[in-house]
């Protein structure tokens, strides 16, 4: 896998928010505010970290492969995905409108390549990584498995059932990160529903745990990418706290649960526009 | 009544369908390196534990955590494994519903749902455990195939089909001890009803233990001059419809019988398949909107009207509507 220089990296962040916005202007639907705050981490993980092919098979075999358990994000990993060369960019065009393969939450049944399993019922992605964590194991697949969760998705009991189950059965090539933006649809996780910390948490569930504590820089992401790659195959999971700003890249966006779940209109989307340079073409 | 029987379909063992689903699970895990398994604390019952002993490496004890080993199961597809699952029914399907729908059936993965302990006749331990509503929650998923066999030998003869079957699977069997009455070499075929005995005046449409109670009310229905045939459908999804509705055009009325509420059931499933291409009478037996309770299965079928005493009575009145 070709490797990109930081600055190369953060133009595609750029492209990849405009593309974001567009979508989710363009159907008059879908999640732009975590999409906005994971674009880093999507970035550096198909751009940097993945040992992955976009000439796509279900069994990923000798790859790494990437599960997103927060399905609603879909807008960030259709860019990314489009981006990095699994299909056109041009079919971005289609989110969430009928007879798409780009579904309002990511899908198999429509055969878009880059997605494993479909998801947007919370809490489900990691049990889902662990499966073909194992599968690997049992294949002697030296790929790594990554999985994404929301924070407010840690309010789910399937997800302490996977985390009791990863340490137990010594998954050690597995990579999960939870998006930390502290925001849930119906305001700030500390309100709704406190998640204390996540950290003293997740060691107690026996996981190596870092702390990626600026999620929306680059340099920073890939170190917490690369920091944990180096803690697998010592009996444990690791778990990436990715600490990030929800709505990032787009100033009446930022730091809000408001933009959860609604779409720009269309003066909205010419201030994002202009905030946002287009560095590989707009689809 | 036994003395009349059909002679083919005599017995002279009797076994849990459950122990007929762990050694077909044995034979397959033995057959096919890609097959591992996994349990939700219930090994023993589930009758898992000859193959964890045997593929100590294939096998995934995942504790009381369904859900999660739902996820696990769908995830060890992606990578070629062919995960069977083993829980009790109720924990199989309502406990794991919408795991099971997004990140098995939607995602269209190829996982072997084998749930023990379904219906009344897992007895005394009560309505809690007792489902009669997994039938029609699984027949109802897009992508799902459903199996309900009857006996030790067709149950183990299923276990090893489905795993050369691509998709998910949901395979019903129980507890009670249950007369083998099914031939030990079966071929197993999803989806293809078998004519167990052949008849004239009504068709008996029956699965899982209530295939046995449909053969003894055909030896019922013989003494008293009436000719019923027998249709064992194991598979409930995808229905054999051209079988079905060819029995009925020939006998003119049918009665379904199975271990689960009607809501849903296989009768379900024919009544549409009858209203839809051929209308005849049609009885049903099973439970009807009722939770169950404790009890021993003989006297749970007996008090919910699902034994052969109470298929008759149903043959009767199918026919009378003719």
């Amino acid at each position: 896998m070709e490797k990109h220089s930081i600055a190369h990296l953060e133009d595609i962040c750029s492209q990849v928010r405009r593309d974001i916005v567009r979508m989710v202007h363009g159907v008059q639907s879908g999640h732009p505010g975590a999409s906005l705050g994971c674009t880093e981490f999507f970035v550096s993980l198909y751009f940097h970290q993945l040992n992955h092919n976009s000439d796509f098979n279900m069994d990923g075999t000798g790859e790494d492969i990437f599960f997103l358990s927060n399905g609603h994000i879909s807008p960030v990993w259709y860019s990314v995905l489009a981006r990095s060369g699994y299909f056109d960019p041009k079919e971005l065009t289609t989110f969430r409108k009928i007879n798409s393969r780009i579904q309002g939450h990511p899908a198999t049944e429509e055969n878009l390549p880059g997605i494993r399993i479909a998801s947007g019922s919370l809490g489900q992605g990691l049990s889902v990584a662990i499966g073909a964590a194992l599968a690997k194991r049992l294949n002697n697949d030296k790929g790594t498995v990554y999985a994404l969760m929301g924070d407010g998705e840690q309010q789910e009991g399937q997800v302490w059932e996977a985390a009791m189950a990863a340490p137990h059965h010594k998954v050690d090539n597995l990579i999960a990160t939870i998006d930390v933006n502290r925001q849930q649809i119906d305001g700030p996780t500390d309100l709704i529903m406190n998640l204390l910390d996540l950290k003293a948490k997740w060691e107690a569930f026996g996981w190596e745990v870092i702390e990626t504590k600026k999620g929306n820089n680059i340099t920073d992401v890939i170190a917490g990418l690369e920091k944990a790659k180096s803690l697998l195959g010592k009996g444990k999971p690791v778990l990436n706290l990715l600490h990030t700003e929800m709505g990032y890249g787009i100033d009446f966006m930022v730091g809000t649960h408001k933009w959860h779940g609604i779409a720009p209109s269309d003066e909205q989307l010419a201030t994002a526009l202009n905030q946002l340079e287009e560095t590989l073409g707009d689809y | 009544m036994e003395k009349t029987l059909d002679t083919k379909y005599t017995y002279t063992e009797k076994k849990d369908t459950r122990s007929g689903f762990g050694d077909g699970f044995l034979e397959v895990g033995r057959k096919n390196p890609n097959v591992v398994g996994l349990c939700a604390d219930l090994i023993g019952s589930l009758k898992m534990g000859a193959f964890q002993k045997e593929f100590p490496d294939r096998f995934f004890q995942i504790g009381i955590a369904e859900a999660n080993m739902m996820g696990i199961a769908a995830g060890l597809t992606i990578g070629g494994k062919i995960p069977f699952t083993g829980t009790f029914a109720n924990f199989s399907t309502g406990r794991v519903y919408d795991q099971i729908r997004q990140s098995i059936a939607y995602s269209d993965k190829n996982v072997k749902i084998c749930a023990s302990h379904a219906g009344l006749t897992l007895g005394e331990d009560g309505a809690t455990h007792q489902i009669l509503e997994d039938v029609g929650m699984m027949k109802m998923l897009p992508h799902m195939t459903v199996i309900n066999p009857c006996d030790y030998n067709q149950t183990k003869a299923a276990t090893i089909a489905i795993a050369d079957h691509e998709g998910p699977v949901y395979l019903r069997f129980g507890r009670p001890s249950w007369p083998i009455f099914t031939p030990v070499d079966q071929k197993f075929e999803i989806g293809k009803a078998w004519k167990m005995i052949e008849g004239t005046d009504v068709s008996i449409f029956a699965t899982g233990h209530l295939v046995w109670e449909a053969v003894v009310a055909e030896a019922m229905l013989r003494e008293e001059g009436i000719s019923a045939e027998v249709i064992n459908i194991h598979t409930i999804k995808p229905l054999d419809t051209e079988a079905i509705l060819a029995s009925v055009a020939k006998t003119g009325c049918a009665v379904s019988a199975e271990e689960h509420q009607l809501n849903g059931g296989l009768g379900d499933s024919i009544a549409q398949t009858l209203s839809r291409n051929q209308p005849a009478p049609l009885e049903m037996i099973g439970v009807d909107d009722s939770f169950g309770e404790s009890g021993t299965p003989t006297d749970l079928l007996e008090k919910y009207g699902l034994n052969a005493e109470n298929i008759v009575k149903a043959v009767k009145k199918a026919i009378a509507r003719k």
